[in-house]
């Protein structure tokens, strides 16, 4: 049912990890559906993403998903970060299966918080 | 690789005795056994004696069995059947909210036709109460279904005392006994019950054969109209090989029933030890001892069931879960949330159902398989944090 790219990315993801001193972490997804994706950023000072982590709860699209945003944001900048959508990574895997497009393709979102708590925290700062 | 089967309450191989049996009638004798002439003749005979055969297994008369096509097909005859028959009685009908889906969205969908529905809430191990049972009656009710033992986590429901409520309350009382084919007690006058669904599949029979037990004097309505098969209850030409095996794989089951309950039951325990023993916080879904000899159902914390199920795909291991993207809808199994399970947690659940060949060597390479599986996933997880 999946692809083999969305395997792959399930069986062997590259990302994932915590960042501790990351610079946002965005949350998304919640136990009722069965996905929680948490996604910590790493931004420099021109805004640029240098590094990226996911931890995931969820089912192999879930994984696959957290897994592949993580490989398209990095070392892009905060406002190229931003135009990801959720629909995007599902291409990038070459597909999810129907039933999966709207429960747990939230990774554009979580990445999308990230940023956005990454600008909060500047924001407190300036 | 090795290919290990641990979802037998999903379905079961057809056994050769069984297969064997079959086989004369799809191309030799395929006569129409509603024909009277010699090939139909024949054909009708064959299925008078594997009705009578079903009946002796059950300790029911033959003309109380009804063929269907599927254990579905057999809990929508009780029920609508039922429901539509007897409507002039009363418009209430009570029933579990760990059903099978087979049931509950046939009740759904009585209720949409303007009947009342009380699901019946169960205790943390899946089990109804027959006291709840007997406050739940009502002076309109005409119909209870509760199911014998349940397809995700095992637990078997104390069956004559539900059926006796119904009985001194003047209620029908029908049983999904599907799960429990070939493995409990099916004797419907021990049992107490007016109507019983089995489905041949799960008892090594082949697929798209069901029947339904219904008790002498109970009204249905047919679902299926036309040539007036199954006493008028069940229209279409019979579907002889699936019913001779379903005879078949019947009368198999109950001869070595006992003996393969001990044996797998000795597995299971094994295997539920094992997994205690290897895997930290998880919890044993289900009655520890009022279950199927063959379910094991845990609750692996901090991680999803589909994704643990994809990874022992990937060893060869088949097993289920009611994990939302298993369970085919957004929400998680409705079986394990209704025994009061927390969401998170239900989503991580894993059902191994083992069969009449199930091995120790594979209960071994499955205790050697998924620990890894749960320490990679639960690495991955934003819930765990290793203490």
């Amino acid at each position: 049912m999946y692809s083999e790219k969305v395997m792959e990315h399930f069986m062997n993801p590259r990302n994932v990890g915590e960042i501790t001193d990351a610079d946002g972490v965005g949350t998304e997804g919640n136990p009722v559906c069965g996905d929680i994706m948490r996604i910590y950023i790493k931004v420099d000072e021109s805004d640029r993403i240098t590094d990226v982590k996911f931890k995931t709860f969820g089912c192999g699209a879930a994984i696959a998903t957290s897994d592949m945003v993580c490989e398209m944001v990095i070392g892009k900048t905060i406002d190229e970060a931003l135009q990801i959508t959720n629909a995007a990574v599902a291409e990038a895997l070459e597909g999810l299966p129907p039933n999966k497009m709207h429960c747990s393709n939230l990774a554009a979102d979580a990445l999308h918080k990230a940023i956005a708590n990454f600008k909060e925290r500047q924001t407190k700062q300036a | 690789m090795k290919r290990i089967y641990l979802d037998h309450a999903a379905t079961t191989p057809v056994r050769p005795e069984v297969l064997t049996e079959m086989l004369p009638y799809f191309s030799e004798n395929f006569g129409n056994p509603s024909s009277i002439y010699a090939f139909g003749r024949e054909n009708r005979s064959a299925i008078d004696r594997a009705r009578d055969l079903i009946a002796s297994q059950l300790g029911c008369a033959a003309r109380e069995i009804v063929f269907t096509g599927s254990g579905s097909e057999a809990d929508n005859l009780a029920i609508k059947g039922f429901a539509l028959a007897n409507k002039h009685k009363g418009n209430h009908i009570i029933t579990s909210a760990v059903e099978h889906h087979a049931v509950l969205d046939t009740v759904k969908y009585l209720d949409k036709l303007g009947f009342e529905i009380t699901l019946l809430p169960v205790d943390h191990y899946g089990m109804v109460s027959p006291d709840e049972l007997a406050q739940a009656l009502r002076p309109e009710t005409i119909l209870v279904s509760i199911m014998y033992a349940n397809n995700e986590v095992g637990t078997v429901n104390p069956i004559p005392e539900l059926a006796k409520v119904c009985r001194e309350a003047g209620v029908c009382f029908h049983t999904d006994a599907v799960q429990a084919g070939g493995v409990l007690d099916l004797n419907v006058s021990e049992l107490g019950v007016d109507m019983l669904t089995l489905s041949a599949h799960k008892f090594y029979g082949p697929k798209g054969v069901g029947l339904l037990y219904v008790r002498k004097g109970i009204k249905l309505d047919s679902l299926i109209h036309g040539g007036g098969q199954e006493r008028g209850r069940r229209a279409g030409t019979e579907n002889i090989a699936g019913i001779v095996g379903m005879a078949k794989a019947l009368e198999l089951a109950n001869q070595e029933r006992l003996e393969i309950n001990e044996r797998i039951t000795a597995l299971r325990e094994q295997l539920i030890i094992g997994l205690r023993d290897r895997i930290p916080e998880i919890r044993l879904n289900g009655h520890p001892t009022e279950r199927l000899p063959n379910n094991v159902n845990i609750s692996i914390r901090y991680i999803e069931g589909e994704s643990l199920l994809l990874n022992l795909d990937l060893k060869g291991i088949a097993a289920s879960s009611g994990s939302a993207c298993t369970s085919g809808s957004l929400e998680a199994s409705h079986v394990l949330l209704a025994m009061g399970i927390p969401h998170e947690i239900a989503h991580g659940s894993l059902r191994l159902t083992l069969g009449r060949e199930t091995t120790e060597e594979e209960i071994n390479y499955l205790l050697e398989v998924l620990p890894p599986i749960v320490e990679k996933l639960r690495a991955m997880s934003p819930l765990y944090s290793p203490s």
